[in-house]
């Protein structure tokens, strides 16, 4: 009998297959279903686990290490509630198509469905925020369904996938059969664009006079920054990025026009709004990206590259569609355009763009000496050149960082886009931080997220990880609180945090990090400087800021560029 | 618009449940949805009646696509296609009336599948405009109870016309 067919129980299959697929790290809570593992888990020599705090920080630790790169995180949770608490994480993987395999404990096959305890269906719970879901019942099936979660996760549009195990299917015994390759009939993704529309495409590039490329995170995921480096270089169009698509191109490149949406900058928004050719990479024409769906890039001819065919035309119209690989297809494109390259003098365009720009900078006031939250990320910015993994979670910070910190690598940029989820960003840098070693990994939350799963820095103490846990505290629920300000007639319910916050620093001493805190713009430096230079465990860095703050420009919701709100300037004297 | 959707998926445990899900998280309608073993026991075919406006109705079929124990979306609204529906429909039965009952049972080709004193219950199968229309020529008896199978259809295949050679002459 050889090796791979030596009879194992359901806990060994587990283990094995995890290895087959190449997995050394898995971020994990033991629980009475899933003793059987931690059992095997032991004695295993292969498999590095993380012992988290709160399932849903491995939910997120899974992401973090998934999106920093490119493998898939795999979490381990027991029944019933551990599963439970990994649900805002899987739905957080689920809107940003981040790949993560997620096992759950089961109670025994003959108690579902009987309210068992630590029983749920979480099967049932997590059908509508997984990319598939499977639950083990028998124990022949276990090293197939394995290999079919991470073949499922990993491939096409990436995405969690859950696998529920039953305690007794752990202990079962089987020969242990890992298979070769998955054939799945109702799942074969399109890789290669199809050739007709991508020569379309090159016509298109060729023929505009003002062409822009709306990058979104499935460039970073199709590892194609390479390709749409040259594309933009070659032409000399202009590239605006979403949240996710932010990092594959140089934020510092000329041909860079940063981030556009609700709070993009005004000339990214303006370009958009007055291109005649829009060229969709990757990019899903989110409502905080588009705003009013009428009018957005109205004018426009409209590509779509995109390997799920369900993102086409979901959110706007457009006039040609390519389904496929990123990757593939813009080489293909390439090709074309190397065949016949674009010729257009652009110059016109560019001028545009320069007054917009001009008219309406990225600008904070920095002269009544207070400490501001977008100054921090500018000195972070400049002191790391960039280049910093930077982990943000949700809010006024997170938006702050898209202006100001200039990512230039991808998987450079981790963050909750599609769920907004807040406590993201503490497990998730810890999840780069296990996988990331010759770069700094930085975490940025407000006071508000970073209470959320805050649990976490006792995890990262406890591998001694060298994070740079940064918090801009400005002692309120600062985006909810500028929705207040703007369009709740300064009605600031339930968003003041200023006498409940706890005191940071003793909080993160408490869990085993260094801690300083400043409120002083003259400190910045020298803080930034030691934060960066400790690297014996986790540092944190609380910088309390001013809360009156607010995030500009600004699209409102469902608004145009027609409706920006821009601090100092009049609106109607921009467009 | 209405549309018929024949969908080819896995015969395993929760199948439907993740169309009837993702029908409901996304918002889509669903008319009537029908489900059951092909010739490959593995295999189920679903016939689903949606409606919406177009691009809403493109979008239901990309998202069934998506699922990954779908192997197969047909649109056969696009296509010539056989569709049908069964219907049972108990009917109150008085003295006096059985005949007028049963001529239009006869009408519409249906079938006495039950009788008792107080009730006499009918099947028919047809589209839906003729179960339809049967119900609505037995409401004035009084209907008791009405159960549907909701639509199942099928493509209708290519017909092969076979021309002749030579004209052919009948004498």
């Amino acid at each position: 009998m050889s090796q791979t067919h030596r009879e194992m129980n359901g806990a060994e299959i587990f283990l094995e297959s995890l290895r087959k697929e190449g997995v050394d790290i898995i971020f994990g809570y033991p629980g009475g279903a899933v003793l059987g593992i931690y059992d095997k888990l032991y004695d295993c020599d292969f498999i590095h686990h993380i012992l988290v705090r709160h399932e849903q920080g491995a939910a997120h630790m899974a992401e973090g290490y998934a999106k920093a790169t490119g493998k898939v995180g795999v979490v381990l949770v027991t029944s019933g509630p551990g599963a439970t608490n990994t649900v805002t994480g899987i739905a957080d993987a689920y809107m940003d198509s981040i790949p993560i395999v997620v096992f759950t404990g089961q109670v025994p096959s003959k108690l579902i469905g009987n309210d068992a305890f630590q029983e749920a269906d979480i099967v049932g719970i997590t059908r509508p925020i997984t990319k598939h879901n499977f639950l083990v019942r028998e124990v022949d099936e276990l090293a197939s369904t394995i290999k079919k979660a991470f073949f499922i996760a990993s491939t096409g549009r990436p995405g969690p996938v859950l696998v529920d195990m039953p305690k007794d299917m752990l202990a079962k015994i089987t020969k242990f059969i890992y298979p070769d390759h998955v054939e799945i009939r109702g799942y074969k993704p399109t890789y290669s664009g199809h050739s007709q529309q991508i020569k379309k495409a090159a016509n298109a590039l060729r023929k505009a006079k003002r062409p822009l490329l709306y990058v979104g995170g499935g460039v970073v995921m199709s590892n194609a920054d390479r390709e749409l480096t040259l594309l933009a270089r070659e032409t000399g169009i202009p590239v605006t990025m979403t949240l996710q698509g932010l990092g594959s191109f140089p934020m510092t490149d000329d041909l860079s026009l940063g981030m556009l949406g609700m709070h993009g900058t005004f000339w990214a928004n303006m370009a958009t709004e007055n291109c005649d050719l829009l060229i969709s990479l990757g990019a899903r024409f989110d409502d905080r990206v588009t705003g009013n769906t009428e009018t957005f890039a109205k004018d426009a001819y409209k590509i779509q590259v995109d390997i799920d065919p369900t993102a086409i035309d979901k959110n706007v119209k457009v006039d040609l569609p390519i389904v496929g690989d990123l990757k593939n297809v813009l080489a293909e494109l390439l090709t074309e355009l190397a065949e016949k390259p674009v010729t257009t003098d652009f110059t016109d365009w560019w001028s545009m763009i320069t007054k917009w720009k001009d008219a309406c900078p990225l600008e904070f006031e920095n002269s009544d000496g207070k400490l501001r939250a977008q100054y921090v990320l500018q000195r972070l910015s400049k002191m790391t050149k960039g280049e910093a993994v930077v982990v943000t979670d949700v809010g006024q910070h997170q938006m702050w960082t898209t202006q100001w910190y200039e990512f230039n690598h991808p998987r450079s940029h981790i963050t909750s886009g599609g769920l907004g989820t807040m406590g993201f960003s503490v497990p998730a840098a810890i999840g780069a931080a296990f996988a990331i070693k010759d770069r700094p990994v930085i975490s940025i939350s407000g006071d508000g997220g970073f209470q959320m799963n805050m649990q976490e820095l006792i995890t990262a103490a406890a591998y001694k990880l060298p994070i740079k846990f940064i918090i801009l505290n400005n002692s309120f629920l600062g985006m909810v609180r500028q929705w207040q300000d703007l369009f709740y007639k300064e009605k600031y319910s339930f968003t003041d945090l200023s006498k409940t916050n706890p005191n940071f620093v003793k909080v993160a001493e408490a869990f085993g990090c260094k801690a300083m805190s400043t409120d002083n713009p003259a400190e910045v430096d020298g803080l930034i400087n030691e934060m960066m230079e400790y690297n014996d465990g986790p540092v944190l860095v609380e910088f309390k800021v001013v809360k009156e703050e607010m995030v500009f420009p600004m699209v409102p919701s469902g608004g145009s560029i027609r409706d920006i709100m821009v601090k100092r300037l009049d609106p109607n004297r921009l467009v | 618009m209405k549309k018929i959707i024949s969908v080819l998926v896995e015969n395993k445990f929760g199948a439907l449940n993740r169309v009837a899900t993702m029908f409901s998280g996304r918002g889509f309608n669903i008319h009537s949805i029908s489900i059951g073993v092909t010739e490959d026991p593995e295999v189920s075919r679903m016939t689903i009646v949606t409606s919406g406006e177009a691009n809403i109705l493109d979008q239901v079929i990309k998202q069934l696509n998506r699922l990954i124990d779908i192997i197969k979306v047909i649109d056969l609204s696009a296509e010539h296609h056989v569709a049908r529906e069964l219907a049972m429909i108990s009917v109150n039965y008085q003295k006096g009336i059985r005949s007028e009952i049963m001529n239009i049972c006869e009408v519409f080709q249906g079938k006495v599948v039950d009788i008792t004193i107080k009730s006499i219950t009918i099947e028919v199968t047809g589209p839906p405009d003729k179960i339809d229309a049967i119900i609505n020529m037995l409401t004035p008896y009084g209907i008791k109870d009405v159960a549907r199978s909701g639509l199942v259809a099928l493509k209708r295949e290519e017909q092969i016309i076979i021309k002749p050679k030579k004209e052919v002459t009948i004498s």
